[in-house]
């Protein structure tokens, strides 16, 4: 029984952790080339769901629907810098972070203005309905296992895109000298635009992607926002490679740790007070983990080199 | 990457006597507002209020000594409240309801936690500095929901307010208003001596260029934790005297939202100015109280029913109101008073 | 926030020339209710439903021109310290209905009973109100919060499920639920789980009971948690196998997001929109056509409020200024409750049934929870005796 449900966790890790670096890449991405702390960025992930939401209500099949969230998702992140973010990127964080916060209270009121406070419901695409019997009586739904194919797949299109195209070669230029960049004639501010929509994009499509496994409602990307800074953090800012590994380790951290802890503490304590110190500990693990990798590598474990 | 706060650098400390003006009618109108209470007709309310925001001023002060004058930004500044409010709630189960032994007690441990927290965290910097507050703080507030014996998540009623001496007089809301307002007054001056004294020079001087500082023969590591302890220390006694306010202790007086919530109030109010973050904290408070009052009042000329809806909507008017307050008025409140003389 | 319910200028005009005598001043209650953040749909369905009642009483309860005075108490309790110091001392209400979360109720308990003012809780009922700290000025229209897991520990026993896996989150309510379900149920626990609050993602503790194959599931998962975790059920393709039991997970506010996947699993609960009686088909008629949407027992419990607090000024003539007069009168709860049989027990709880229901799709397609058996008659909470106000 044990290997198996730790198979099945690591699927659940891998597949919770790369939602998180959906959402990460943009953020550091945005952090690291615009040196522009952005809070909203949690927000675009539920708005991308949202969008999913209301596009398959009205064309009734999922793939349409996420087919137009993306761009939609998109012209939302795009409208968001033109009206709002464009103007703070010569700001402090502090600003930065207080103008961002404006932004989340504003949208989680007006999702529930448009939408109504009730969660909503996608249903899982008919295509990927199914689940797949992995051990006797265990099924794992294919729903998953697609979020996991496709985060994998988003992943290995960045990794091309950000190493070896010219554009991504500007990003990784600008992450760690902007104003470099800058002077040498390229127009930053349309390199900005680009990386911060293609940021909003991919948090709408994390957003979009888990729709249909989890409750569609207001505030939904409050703690997933959280868990994005401490993945970007533990990546070290701007790097693409350190968020992915640290989506990933925090993603197996969480999961694995959840249900292997008080097994782990039993080693060590009586069981009655192994459950009672696991169940306080297992919600605290990825911050303590957090903490430990800044303890020895204050910048993160792939600082940009600036 | 730039140092954070860099660019709302706090006035100097030889302050104009103008800026002098701000502290005495903020201070004067605390000082006056029982009366007002009295003639309100609703003086518990009036005063519970206003009892809040000094308590959040304290603690807003207290973020401010660090993030205003050190530049460090700490995320999990809500723990300290969360400390401060538990040493009440926790000593009060076991029948020791003395504020004169739980204010130390509070202290200390708020201070120990600062000092482990801040030796760690002191070792990172900018956007992994504010990351690293915030594991603590969190760490913190999910031990408090663990906390079975003392309510876990749901918390726990006190009986009464704290004792002083053995005496009862905290009961009256009245003598706690001037018991807040007097830690309120006791900490300004404290901070401003601080701030004021070559431990606050250096300290800004840190902020400003460490290496610089380093170089001429300081330590900037230990003026910082200095400062973090003294920072952590005093949001512990707004700690305390929030759980007397609302009778009550929970681990959501330590949620990260509310850290977020008291850089907000520094921001708001100004930084580095120390009762910036104090006009801060009261209009984030009044705001959060009111505006859906005020929602509802000026929009008579709509229907009933729009007007309920959009004062139950108050946080859509709330959030672009901060993005322009950030847009269009640079450095908080105190840079809107300041700005006349600046022309 | 400070809702007015005007009455209409019709309305009004009526009252006038009915009863010229009645010059007295407005009845205020204040509703404390959660009506932001994740967990606002309760406290909508809440505020809708005494909204509705106070409707059709023809604005006035108790014979009195009524001002329902409503706030968001942000499921922050020292706000709601805040707020209800307000209520109590600027606006002077007569009553304090609300709220929806047990530790909002636990802190606002002292400052509202310390103002001799009447406290009607519309869903949080809490263990110490309602034995060690109970009080003669609360009330509670809706249940002590152990009791809806304590029918599904009887339905579990009754049924004779050997082994049972429990699951809840990990804070004191979840703590609470798993114990009021082992109160009757005494057969063999194959394993308590406790997830953080607020997890969205419940493959590994899926995972587990598929390998371990037990004879049924017991949770308690409110509002989004219960939304993810009753689909991820379905998809793992447990629920067809292990019966899956649960209070306050599978509910009117959650069944729009839930919808198919959640038919056919149980809960506990006091009433359902389909429980018959004539006074309960017009209120979800006419819930349904005001809201559009189904209503949920928050609803109900905050309607029931409302005709309770209108019956109590009815006995008293429309006068509060003798408590203990106020008091009798609302421990007689002579109104006709939506879930029938009603009334107070020793320490301000109600005494009332209990029923086994099951999330059903209607013909109209839309989704409600459904009577499948009476499990508990005239249930007292298992706190009232240690409860000593002289209620």
């Amino acid at each position: 029984m044990t290997a198996t449900l730790l198979f099945v966790q690591t699927l659940n890790g891998l597949q919770f952790g790369l939602i998180l670096f959906l959402i990460a890449a943009g953020l550091t991405l945005v952090f690291g080339v615009m040196d522009f702390i952005n809070l909203a960025h949690g927000v675009q992930y539920m708005v991308g769901a949202y969008l999913v939401a209301a596009f398959s209500v009205w064309t009734g099949s999922f793939g349409w629907a996420l087919l137009l969230a993306l761009p939609s998702a998109l012209g939302f992140g795009l409208l968001l810098e033109v009206l709002v973010f464009r103007h703070l990127y010569d700001r402090d964080h502090l600003d930065q972070v207080l103008a961002t916060f404006g932004v989340i209270l504003f949208l989680n009121q007006a999702v529930k203005f448009v939408w109504g406070a009730a969660p909503l419901s996608v249903p899982v695409p008919d295509l990927l309905s199914g689940s797949v019997e992995i051990a006797s009586g265990l099924l794992y739904p294919v729903y998953r296992l697609a979020i996991i194919a496709a985060g994998l797949i988003v992943a290995a299109l960045l990794y091309v895109l950000v190493n070896h195209t010219r554009i991504g070669m500007l990003v990784r230029a600008g992450a760690s000298n902007a104003a470099m960049v800058s002077a040498l004639g390229v127009n930053i501010q349309r390199l900005f635009m680009i990386v911060f929509g293609f940021g909003a994009m991919l948090a709408g499509f994390a957003g979009a992607m888990v729709a249909p496994i989890l409750s569609v409602e207001p505030g939904m990307g409050d703690n997933i926002l959280i868990l994005a800074f401490v993945v970007i953090v533990i990546g070290g800012i701007g790097s693409i490679r350190g968020a992915f590994l640290a989506a990933l380790l925090i993603g197996l951290v969480d999961t694995v740790g959840r249900s292997f802890a008080p097994n782990l503490l039993r080693l060590f304590l009586d069981p009655a007070a192994a459950s009672q110190t696991g169940r306080a500990i297992a919600p605290m693990l990825i911050y303590i983990f957090m903490a430990a990798v800044l303890f020895f590598r204050p910048s993160g474990l792939f600082p940009v080199k600036r | 990457m730039t140092e954070l706060a860099d660019t709302a650098s706090a006035p100097a400390p030889s302050l104009s006597t103008r800026f002098e003006v701000v502290p005495i009618v903020l201070f004067a109108a605390f000082a006056a507002a029982p009366l007002f209470a009295t003639y309100s007709g609703a003086e518990g309310y009036v005063l519970s209020l206003l009892t809040r925001v000094m308590i959040f001023g304290i603690a807003a002060m207290a973020l401010d000594l660090i993030l205003g004058y050190g530049a460090l930004v700490s995320f999990g500044h809500a723990a300290f409240l969360g400390i401060g409010g538990y040493a009440v709630g926790i000593l009060a189960t076991h029948g020791i309801e003395d504020a004169l032994i739980q204010i130390p007690v509070a202290l200390v441990a708020s201070a120990l936690f600062a000092l482990v927290t801040g030796a760690i965290s002191l070792r990172t910097k900018g956007v992994y500095f504010i990351m690293i507050t915030l594991a603590f703080g969190q760490m913190l507030y999910f031990l408090a929901t663990s906390l079975a014996a003392y309510g876990g998540d749901d918390g726990m009623t006190l009986s009464s307010r704290s004792l002083v001496a053995g005496s009862r007089i905290l009961k009256s809301d009245f003598a706690f208003y001037w018991m807040c307002l007097i830690c309120l007054l006791g900490a300004y001056a404290f901070s401003r001596s601080v701030v004021a004294s070559r431990f606050g020079r250096v300290l800004r001087g840190t902020r400003e260029n460490a290496i610089r500082m380093e170089a001429i023969g300081f330590q900037p590591f230990r003026f910082q934790l200095a400062a973090y302890v003294i920072s952590g220390m005093m949001a512990g006694l707004a700690g305390c005297l929030l759980a007397n306010q609302a009778e009550f202790v929970s681990p959501a007086f330590m949620t990260w939202q509310r850290s977020g919530e008291l850089i907000f109030m520094v921001v708001l109010g100004g930084l580095g100015s120390l009762h910036g973050a104090i006009i801060g904290a009261a209009a984030f408070l009044l705001l959060e109280e009111f505006l859906p009052e005020i929602l509802h009042g000026v929009s008579f000329f709509l229907a009933e029913e729009t007007r309920a809806h959009l004062a139950e909507n108050w946080k859509m008017v709330f959030g672009p109101l901060l993005i322009l307050i950030v847009l269009f008025v640079r450095g908080g409140i105190m840079g809107l008073l300041r700005r006349p003389r600046h022309g | 926030m400070n809702v007015t319910i005007k009455t209409l200028g019709l309305a009004a005009a009526v009252t006038l020339a009915a009863a010229p005598a009645m010059a007295q001043e407005k009845l205020k209650v204040g509703l404390l209710l959660t009506l932001s953040g994740p967990s606002a749909v309760l406290g909508q369905q809440a505020r809708d439903g005494f909204q509705l009642a106070v409707k059709d009483l023809g604005s006035k309860l108790g014979g009195r021109d009524v001002e329902v005075i409503v706030v968001d108490d942000e499921l922050k309790p020292d706000v709601a310290v805040t707020k209800v110091k307000g209520l109590l001392e600027r606006d002077k209400v007569d009553f304090v209905v609300g709220p929806i979360f047990s530790n909002v109720a636990v802190a606002v308990h002292k400052p509202i009973v310390d103002a001799n003012t009447f406290y009607i809780s519309t869903n949080a009922g809490p263990s110490n109100l309602a034995g060690k700290s109970c009080s003669p000025y609360f009330f509670a229209t809706s249940y002590q919060n152990d009791q809806n897991h304590e029918v599904l520990g009887k339905v579990a026993q009754d049924r004779g499920y050997k082994k049972v896996y429990l699951l809840a989150p990990n804070y004191q309510a979840g703590k609470d639920a798993l114990a009021g379900f082992k109160r009757h149920y005494k057969g063999e626990v194959v394993e308590e789980s406790y997830v953080p609050l607020n997890t969205l993602d419940f493959q590994s503790e899926l995972a587990k009971i598929a390998s371990m194959q037990p004879d049924a599931i017991f949770t308690f998962m409110p509002g989004g948690m219960g939304v993810n975790l009753v689909k991820q059920y379905r998809a793992a393709g447990l629920a067809d196998r292990i019966p899956f039991l649960s209070a306050f997970t599978v509910d009117e506010s959650t069944l729009p997001a839930q919808q198919d996947a959640a038919i056919g699993m149980l809960g506990g609960s006091n009433w359902a929109p389909n429980l018959d009686n004539p006074q309960n088909k017009k209120f979800v008629a006419a819930y349904e056509a005001a809201y559009n949407s189904v209503p949920g027992s928050y609803s109900m419990h905050a309607y029931d409020a409302a005709l309770l607090i209108d019956s109590a000024l009815k006995s008293t003539g429309g006068k509060m200024d003798n408590k203990d007069a106020v008091r009798a009168a609302i421990k007689k709860a002579d109104f006709k409750s939506l879930r029938g049989d009603f009334k107070f027990g020793s320490n301000g709880f109600p005494v009332q049934d209990f029923y086994l229901v099951k999330a059903a799709k209607r013909s109209d397609g839309k989704f409600q929870t459904e009577i499948v058996e009476k499990v508990f008659d005239d249930y007292t909470d298992a706190y009232a005796k240690e409860c000593a106000a002289t209620n």
